[in-house]
């Protein structure tokens, strides 16, 4: 049995030399070299693959490429496991594991197949109908049903394990498959200068040429495209890339190519991808995706073992496989008779099937002269075979084709079935091309392009070689020509090949005599004509509303097989033109990509840039619990032995209150800025005032939106007359250097001011505590650090060891503070120097935790508070909104609504029971035992365990915040059933008059 | 993925810029005395046109200069793009 489905010729691509070993379902079997997991299962005589996805119906290979719609697998085992594979795209590879999906417990014997003679219960539109009553049995009977049934294959739930690349690439012209027509125009731009890449889905170059008897020049179509990519390879100016999918095709000529790199090889290396995703940019592309054969409707049109004709073809002329020894060539054009006459050369007598009533084509005489008589004017009514066709009902049509006069049981195990051919147009859709219907070959086909796009060969409609050649030579040298001046064009060779009679305009046989069985049109989505009849029966007009009540081309599959028959058939019941009906639109990708592709080496830690400032190390080596904050990683706190988180920041806050602490604050925004009208645009920029700043002094600013919202805060200093300092939070520094950007150069262009981010060139250390100051003044002998030496908000240029260091007098944590700046390379140096000095003064490093901890209690806003719906005066900072100047956003602060002096404004809040932390987030209501809805009077921004009260302490913001003061209120959280009775008090709960910032 | 000619550096990705919106909006002069309805239109309304709009780009991860863009808000098709003191060719 053993490959027993092997032809004995060997003048296709495997190589028979070497054996592969697969197991499919469990058994253990062979291939070869070259061989897909699809060719390989055929060659040994396994069509049945899958169930299908709503009627479990047994199902085999339809097609040989990614025109599949029923051979999916599940791939591989653990977390390699893949699912909805099609089989015919994965080449054999040695120790392959595949097995069935959709079905249990065995694909050979299905429970799930009871839907099928249940079909007359699950018709078009079942769901939307069936399932929508009761509504209480949704969520624990229908949909967990549904889920159950309706799965494919079953996604791993364990991480990739493999690693995706992505890559850039630009050309001069992209050409998308590798047949005729696109070896023609790459070679024709390649020649003439272009940057060019040619793209081919399959493992071989060549397309329709690997498989089609013809002759270009005295070579034949196989030699002759093997000879162009050879002269392709040679040239420096073209990429070649097989094994890789164009299936997007985006906005500015922007493609996306996958291409898989090592799932074929046995062995890969640790590093090698297993896919690469391409962003092209392509100056032009050229669309020569070549066609797609079309299936024919007929009763039980879907079971293992029939077959597109062009695909018995090409297992037989590329994988030396034959997909049956007893076929049927079931036709209504000229084409499947080269898949019949391969069969003859392999001693095999196929029967023909022809919906037509005659035809003189070359390859039809061909046929008839080797003695085969041909069945005109016929059809195949219905099928048999449960797991595997065994015979087919032959129908002899009636002079309409309505009907069939007569009908007699044949044999076989094969049905190679033609209905014509669909220029593969998905790309040039997607680009935007508005298609037209093309009468001729009764398919759409690209017209008016919206990008730099050109289809040609058989995506074009052009389905004769010599036409192919002609457009694929002339538009890759027109199209090259944009980009050189070379000029130099390559002239078609001659070709030969057969010459094809028209096809007949019918893609659905009539039912057979007294029977019903269901003719499929979309196999993947199991939508038969009776289906698209029911549609509209029930008033589907629309072409988008059909196809979305039926499902019909809505699978993984695109509808690559079914759109066309769809819509002829459509067409067919509402007697319009198919023009009319119109089709449905194209949309990337145009086959499915792994979710690992797409997201690339940006995963795990590499899912986003990690900075950390030049004192990380220190953190590290010191126990630090790290928080993102943005992209930067901070110390969150610093445990000693088994303290927990509470326990750290309590202890490093309350040593800031009383002795002194150290904080990295190198993640604030820093932007520097010079010029002459610096002082009017800081003016223009913050609330309050700032061309009197003298030189050596630093200033708190606000800075709002034009809306009038808080935008962001912090300290600026004037270090000369025309040069500032600014800083900003350390969440809103790119968006406040974009902002300052934005106003000297879209609106102020006048004003003469340049600025420049320069977080990165300094390191930031705050020492906050009383202590502060004595530490300070052993660390910087010469500087006079009294306070009327370096006053609050006064800065001063100093150095340690050499290294230049600015001291800024400010403070976040309300205390008596000091913020050292350095160059950047120097701050774990000076953090060092600074440790090592304050050990006599109990210094303790703090994190952001405590940060918060001393800046709540103070009252001092923060993100939370500033969160894009406060303005100054809901926020407590009102005084620093100038009444004499104009500012940005100032203008909204006088809208009404934002006079009102009930508005939401800063509060503290206090828990009776002086026990309770206070969620942040929780609702503030008046009364608790109100009826709901309760008016909500605003909600907790911040809270925080105060060190210098020990009792909870939160800040929030509330309606009529100020009159409030003194009052009991209720936070609530409703998400965690919590409710706490607070007394409101002032937000300044520490030190409200700011003496210790001053001392 | 848009491809977008910063009039400094040149064609790049769309990926390098952020949106700046409506390029035709000016921004009342400082200490102008303004009506509400004036203020409000400035700060919060804009036409959502379908076809041809002039906007802003900022070459965010390059150059770091606003400029304007003209551009087919349907078809994404750019028609020109031009430093702020410039105006369109076309
Ligand atoms: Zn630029």
């Amino acid at each position: 049995m053993s490959n027993s489905f092997r032809t004995t010729n060997s003048t296709g691509l495997i190589n028979k030399d070497k054996k592969i070993n697969f197991t499919f379902n469990g058994t253990i079997y062979h291939g070869y070299e070259g061989d897909t997991l699809a060719s390989a299962l055929i060659a040994n005589g396994v069509h049945l693959v899958g169930r299908s996805f709503k009627y479990h119906r047994p199902r085999g290979f339809l097609g040989v490429g990614v025109e599949e719609p029923n051979a999916m697998v599940q791939l591989h085992d653990g977390n390699k496991s893949e699912p909805n594979i099609i089989a015919t795209e994965v080449e054999l590879v040695e120790g392959l594991k595949a097995k069935s999906q959709n079905c249990w417990p065995s694909v050979q014997f299905d429970i799930g197949e009871i839907n099928n003679v249940l079909n007359r219960f699950f018709p078009a539109g079942f769901y939307y109908k069936t399932f929508m009553w009761p509504k209480s049995f949704w969520m624990k009977i229908y949909e967990p049903f549904i889920r159950k049934a309706a799965g494919m294959g079953k996604a791993p739930l364990l991480p990739d394990p493999d690693r995706y690349e992505h890559n850039y690439e630009h050309c001069d012209v992209l050409v998308v498959g590798s047949g005729p027509s696109g070896l023609a125009s790459a070679l024709a731009a390649a020649k003439n200068g272009a940057r060019v890449i040619l793209a081919e889905d399959k493992p071989n170059f060549g397309g329709s040429l690997l498989t089609d008897e013809v002759t270009i020049g005295n070579m034949s179509g196989k030699e002759w495209a093997s000879d162009t990519i050879s002269q392709l390879k040679s040239m420096p100016n073209v990429i070649l890339k097989k094994r890789s999918q164009v299936f997007g095709y985006y906005d500015h000529n922007m493609t996306v190519m996958i291409e898989r790199v090592s799932d074929h090889i046995e062995n890969p290396s640790k590093y090698t991808p297993r896919q690469r995703l391409h962003y092209i940019r392509a100056g032009e592309v050229i669309v020569s995706t070549g066609s797609i054969e079309r299936p024919i409707s007929f009763g039980n049109n879907d079971r293992p073992g029939i077959v597109l004709a062009s695909a018995a073809k090409e297992y037989m002329k590329v994988y030396e496989t034959l997909v049956g020894k007893k076929p049927i060539i079931f036709t209504n054009n000229d084409t499947a008779y080269s898949t019949a006459l391969e069969f003859i050369k392999n001693d095999i007598e196929p029967i023909i099937v022809d919906t037509r009533d005659s035809s003189n084509g070359e390859l039809v005489k061909e046929v008839q002269q080797k003695g085969i008589s041909i069945k005109f004017n016929s059809g195949i009514a219905d099928t048999k075979g449960h797991l595997k066709i065994n015979s087919a009902i032959i129908g002899k049509l009636d002079s309409s084709k309505e009907s069939f006069i007569s009908e007699e049981t044949v044999e076989c195990d094969c049905i190679c079935m033609s209905g014509g051919w669909t220029p593969t147009v998905h790309l040039s859709s997607q680009a935007g091309n508005k298609l037209k219907f093309n009468d001729d070959i009764d398919a759409f086909v690209p017209d008016k392009k919206r990008q730099k796009e050109t289809a040609i060969g058989a995506a074009n409609g052009s389905f004769t070689l010599n036409q192919s050649l002609a457009e694929g030579f002339q538009v890759g040298f027109d199209l090259s020509n944009k980009f050189t001046d070379q000029n130099n064009p390559t002239n078609s060779p001659n070709s030969n090949e057969p010459s094809y009679e028209k096809h007949e305009k019918l893609w659905c046989m009539p039912l057979p005599s007294g029977k019903k069985p269901k003719r499929f049109i979309d196999f993947q989505n199991d939508v038969a004509v009776s289906d698209v009849e029911l549609a509209i029966r029930e008033g589907f007009r629309s072409i988008e509303h059909v196809k979305r009540y039926t499902t019909l081309g809505m699978a993984g599959d695109q509808g690559k097989t079914s759109n066309l028959n769809g819509l002829q058939y459509v067409s067919k019941i509402e007697k319009k033109i198919v023009p009319e009906v119109g089709h449905t639109t194209f949309r990337p990708p145009y086959t499915p990509v792994t979710i690992g592709a797409i997201v690339g080496r940006e995963v795990g830690n590499h899912y986003l840039p990690t900075r950390k400032s030049p004192i990380h190390t220190w953190h590290e080596e010191n126990n630090a619990v790290f928080v993102a904050a943005g992209l930067w990683q901070r110390p969150r706190y610093y445990p000693r032995g088994s303290e927990d988180m509470n326990t750290a920041v309590n202890r490093e806050a309350a040593n800031v209150r009383k002795n002194v602490g150290i904080c990295d604050v190198t993640t604030l925004g820093k932007i520097d800025i010079k010029g002459p009208d610096a002082p009017e645009f800081l003016n223009r920029v913050y609330t309050n005032a700032w061309l009197k700043l003298p030189v050596g002094k630093a200033r708190y600013g606000v800075m709002l939106r034009e809306d009038g919202m808080v935008f962001d805060d912090g300290t600026t200093s004037r270090l000369s007359e025309n040069h500032f300092h600014m800083t900003t939070t350390t969440a809103q520094a790119a968006n406040v250097l974009s902002h300052l950007e934005y106003y000297l150069q879209v609106v102020w262009p006048d004003l003469d001011v340049n600025v420049l981010s320069t977080t990165e060139q300094w390191s930031g250390i705050a020492v906050a505590g009383p202590k502060s100051r004595d530490l300070l003044s052993k660390l910087f002998p010469d500087v006079d650090m009294s306070n009327e030496g370096l006053p609050f908000m006064g800065l001063v240029d100093s150095s340690i060891d050499g290294i230049k260091a600015r001291i800024y007098r400010i403070s976040f944590s309300g205390e008596l503070a000091y913020e050292v700046n350095v160059e950047s390379n120097y701050g774990l140096y000076i953090w060092k120097k600074i440790m090592e000095e304050g050990q006599s003064f109990d210094i303790q490093p703090y994190g952001t935790e405590a940060l918060s901890t001393l800046r709540i209690e103070m009252g001092h806003v923060a993100g939370a508070e500033l969160d894009g719906r406060t303005i100054p005066f809901d926020v407590g900072l009102n005084s620093m909104v100038s009444q004499k100047k104009d500012f940005i956003g100032k203008r909204s602060l006088s809208k009404d609504a934002f006079t009102e002096s009930d508005r939401q404004t800063i509060v503290g809040l206090v828990p009776l029971d002086k026990k309770t932390k206070i969620p942040e987030g929780s609702h503030i209501i008046e009364d608790n035992s109100a009826v709901a809805p309760i008016p909500k009077l605003g909600h907790v921004s911040s809270s925080c365990w105060s060190v210098e009260y020990n009792n909870p302490f939160s800040i929030a913001i509330i309606k009529d915040g100020k009159n409030k003061i003194g009052k009991n209120l209720y936070a609530v959280s409703p998400l965690k059933d919590i409710s706490i009775p607070v007394e409101v008090v002032s937000s300044h709960y520490v030190d409200p008059e700011g003496s210790r910032v001053r001392s | 993925m848009l491809e977008i000619k910063c009039p400094y550096c040149g064609k790049r990705s769309q990926n390098e810029f952020s949106y700046g919106g409506d390029a035709t909006i000016k921004r009342p002069q400082l200490g102008e005395e303004i009506s509400t309805e004036d203020w409000d239109n400035f700060v919060y309304y804009r036409d959502n046109p379908r076809g041809k709009h002039s906007e802003l780009w900022h070459h965010v991860s390059g150059c770091r200069q606003w400029f304007k863009v003209s551009r087919d808000t349907a078809t994404h098709e750019i028609f020109d793009t031009c430093k702020m003191n410039e105006d369109f060719n076309v």
